[in-house]
């Protein structure tokens, strides 16, 4: 069992180096989904079953949504950002 | 060194977990990264609490057959404070995001430098 | 000595005529002029240095001490980890007589078998109600920031046409979400989950119903005013039934609220309804966050 922990562990601390070393912003996005998805496993090791359900809700649902709609809107001002632009 | 820092393997991590999330935090120009160091700063703080609140061979947190001797359980006020911590580490990134969704229409740059420097050539 | 005195009445007559300065002519000495000199170029030579090479230093600088101050602070964490109590010891002091006392009279006063519903809807009600409170204010926020005018609107209301692999997958997803949401905060008392977890499963479920049947077809369904209306009434009816029972409670006077028998559905007094309403306040502010970051409205 410990060393399963460890292995969850190890690879929160891979997620995290890999999401200042990435290039791509949706690939930071991804390893951050994946990073919340192994956090609420370790909330079922640490007995803690609501903080699963709702990690694994909020963490790799809503939060990962909500980044990907702002990189997409920021690709859409990219593209046309003189209609987004003028208001200012 | 103290003895327990290879016991303490969770809270180990997870102090890990915040420095590096620290350093993205500072260290990175990009605003949507920035903002994914400070979530995993928030839940290395998560992590700390639940590893805290763990008792070895304790069952989760909900009353089995009437027993209600606090020894079989795990002690469920960590896992209160994360819970109403989760939900508004959410309300908080959505209002960062937000705000650089604003600051990108402003200056078309997600890099804090660039914005930094037009900024003072703006004053200029 | 003749000429010496001529001199020094010339020079004390000018200074009484006013045309000449005997204390500068003392104090004047060059080098002040040269240093002065100095100082000005100084100056120039540091605007262009600035120029050319400020940003580019300040960010080795930064970069510098940014590492310096992260690498201390993850030594002396560390540090201080090596000296806690070991992990999972039941002696550890977080585990002190708070929540063993939760655990042990938590059935018997709440009525709750989930110990920690118990806990944040009962004991710490407040606590959660400034919660919601917070999520809230976020998506007030969320909306100053980024609500659009009228008449930008309707040019962003322009549905491309959707994938139909989503369509077919989110058709069997999307009722299973919201089912699993509901149980989840319907059963908060008895089981894991409760208002805020259930809450953002339904959100989640929302989400996907709108991204995948277009945004169209959700806002018939869920429009701004009826989401407005649902939070407000949740926050109403949490904050009078939760003032009400704390106030009774403070008092020492009866509530009236029977706890019913643990481990029914309908049971443990006010933690049901109130696990609904920040069920609620939680799907809304989910979905208007979406509607919100997507289309600028809700």
């Amino acid at each position: 069992m410990i060393v399963f922990e460890l292995i969850l562990l190890g690879f929160l601390i891979f997620c995290s180096i890999a999401v200042s070393i990435s290039k791509s912003l949706y690939s930071t996005v991804v390893i951050f989904m994946s990073y919340s998805l192994v956090m609420s496993l370790i909330w079922i090791i640490l007995r803690s079953p609501d903080l699963a359900i709702t990690e694994a809700a909020v963490g790799a649902g809503v939060t990962t949504i909500l980044f990907f709609i702002t990189l997409k809107n920021i690709d859409n001002m990219k593209d046309g950002n003189t209609d987004e632009n003028d208001e200012e | 060194m103290g003895p327990n820092l290879f016991t303490n393997y969770y809270e180990t991590a997870s102090m890990i977990l915040f420095a590096i999330g620290f350093t993205t935090l500072f260290l990175q120009p990009n605003i949507i990264k920035k903002i994914i160091g400070f979530n995993i700063m928030d839940t290395a703080i998560y992590l700390f609490l639940g590893a805290k609140g763990y008792i070895a061979g304790g069952l989760a947190p909900i009353i089995v057959n009437g027993v209600t001797d606090p020894s079989v359980y795990i002690n469920p006020i960590p896992s209160g404070l994360v819970l109403t911590g989760i939900v508004v580490s959410v309300s908080v990134t959505a209002v960062s995001l937000a705000l650089a969704q604003r600051l990108y229409k402003r200056y078309n740059t997600l890099n804090i430098d660039e914005i930094l420097l037009q900024v003072e050539k703006e004053r200029a | 000595m003749k000429t010496m005195k001529n001199k020094i009445t010339a020079v004390f007559k000018k200074f009484i005529d006013g045309d000449f300065d005997i204390e500068a002519k003392e104090i004047k000495v060059k080098p002040e002029i040269k240093s002065e000199h100095k100082e000005q170029s100084m100056k120039e030579r540091y605007l262009i240095w600035h120029d050319n090479h400020g940003v580019h230093s300040f960010k080795t600088i930064y970069a510098g001490c940014s590492i310096f101050v992260c690498v201390t602070l993850a030594v002396i964490l560390l540090y201080t980890v090596s000296y806690l109590p070991a992990y999972g010891n039941p002696l550890n002091p977080a585990n002190n007589e708070v929540s063993d006392r939760y655990t042990e009279f938590g059935l018997e006063e709440t009525g709750a078998v989930n110990t920690v519903a118990g806990m944040i809807l009962d004991y710490r009600a407040f606590d959660t109600f400034g919660e919601s409170a917070v999520l809230f204010v976020a998506a007030s926020i969320v909306m100053m920031l980024l609500k659009k005018d009228e008449k930008k609107r309707s040019k962003h209301l322009e549905d491309h046409s959707r994938d139909p692999i989503i369509k077919h997958i989110a058709q069997v997803i999307v009722p299973c979400l919201l089912i699993f949401g509901v149980y989840l905060v319907l059963n908060g008392h008895l089981s894991p989950g409760g208002g805020f977890s259930g809450g953002a499963v339904m959100g989640a479920g929302l989400i996907l119903y709108s991204s995948a049947f277009g945004y169209r077809k959700a806002s018939k369904v869920i429009t701004d005013k009826l989401l407005r209306n649902i939070v407000f009434v949740s926050f109403c009816f949490y904050a009078v039934a939760k003032g009400y029972s704390f106030f009774t409670g403070a008092n020492h006077i009866p509530t009236g609220i029977p706890l019913g028998t643990a481990g029914n559905i309908i049971s443990s007094g006010l933690i049901l309804p109130l696990n609904i309403a920040v069920g609620l306040i939680v799907t809304c502010t989910m979905y208007s966050f979406y509607a919100l970051f997507n289309k600028g409205e809700i």
